[in-house]
């Protein structure tokens, strides 16, 4: 039976749809049948971090309405044999899915797949209701900053109260030059304030923007998102991994001949 | 001066972390403006009773700390409450 995970963060712009993308593909290149849902009715994104944005045909409320077969709507990423798509209905709102209709088709999806992952809009309103109802697990992201950080405390209550069995954090956008001059909370800072399970530390990279420029994953990569990205993707898996230095060398030869 | 400000500056680090913990202490306790301003009303209430206040200058908040047993930092109700006239009234009418 696959695991239904979403990933959610309260509020937008810290990087879900980018870790979902990024999860997702990981996951598929470990061989793991996956699904990607974007759950965000009326701001589908997904699909273009993904660069599927040409192929869409039926969307999610298709699905839900009836108006297709879930398989008609799915679309098949090329470059990961295992990966698929169900994008989110751009000229509809929030409230043509219901938080019932979302568990039922999670449930659905199930026996097809490894790992269904759910890509939470912001807020904590409708949409979230909507994309947790159906989850057995939980990833939080946040950035090191005090909006987000609060944001992310607030869900994580919310997640709480509706019985999340398994809530993970991911902390988004790492500095390691602002952490090394004390001007950004360092990941050991939001775990202790959030006290919750850490699962991933991703560093702030300009690859993930020029990946998402052009629509590619950058999972499995050799830039340092890359490799955060696919640490997550093991860690899913249940396999203890070393989280990545991302501390900054000191010294002039230490950069000459540093290994990173 | 300005180099002793410089060695007084606290990261913006720590900054971020002190203000975090106090907003996530008063978030978490659900507690709402309306709530706080009824508990607040209540203290002057009560206290008016025996001494003069300065009811402008009252403050009161939630915040968080240590616990004298060993349970770590918690949910603490600060009311600073100036008082005007020190003459305890008498008690009654």
């Amino acid at each position: 039976m696959g695991e239904v995970i979403v990933i959610t963060s309260g509020k937008g712009g810290v990087g879900k749809t980018t870790t979902t993308a990024n999860v997702g593909a990981g996951l598929a290149k470990l061989d793991k049948k996956v699904i990607l849902i974007d759950t965000d009715i009326g701001l589908r994104n997904l699909d273009v971090v993904l660069g599927l944005e040409n192929r869409i045909v039926y969307n999610l409320v298709d699905v839900i309405e009836g108006n297709c077969r879930i398989k008609q709507a799915l679309i098949k990423d090329k470059r990961y044999p295992s990966l698929y798509l169900l994008p989110s209905a751009q000229t509809r709102d929030k409230t043509s899915v219901s938080p019932e209709q979302m568990k039922k088709l999670a449930d659905e999806l199930r026996g097809e797949f490894d790992y269904i992952l759910l890509d939470c809009p912001a807020g904590i309103e409708q949409g979230f209701q909507n994309a947790i109802a159906g989850a057995d697990r939980a990833l939080v992201i946040t950035t090191p900053e005090v909006s987000a950080v609060r944001d992310a405390d607030r869900i994580i209550g919310l997640l709480e109260a509706s019985e999340m069995k398994q809530t993970q954090l991911i902390v988004n956008r790492i500095r390691p030059d602002m952490v090394k001059r004390g001007d950004m909370m360092t990941s050991n800072d939001v775990v202790e304030i959030l006290a919750i399970d850490l699962i991933g530390v991703v560093p702030d990279d300009e690859n993930i923007v020029i990946s998402t420029n052009q629509g590619e994953p950058i999972v499995g990569s050799d830039a340092m998102a890359g490799r955060a990205y696919m640490n997550i993707c093991h860690r899913l898996l249940g396999e203890d991994v070393p989280y990545l230095d991302l501390t900054i060398k000191k010294g002039f030869f230490s950069k000459l001949f540093g290994k990173n | 001066m300005a180099i002793f400000d410089i060695l007084k500056r606290r990261s913006s680090s720590t900054v971020a972390k002190d203000r975090l913990k106090l907003v996530l202490v008063s978030d978490r306790a659900g507690c709402s403006p309306e709530i706080m301003e009824q508990i607040k009303n209540d203290i002057i209430e009560v206290i008016s009773k025996y001494v003069e206040m300065d009811t402008e200058g009252l403050d009161i908040r939630i915040t968080q700390t240590e616990s004298e047993g060993d349970n770590g930092t918690v949910p603490a109700l600060i009311a600073n409450i100036p008082i005007k006239d020190m003459k305890m009234k008498q008690h009654g009418k």
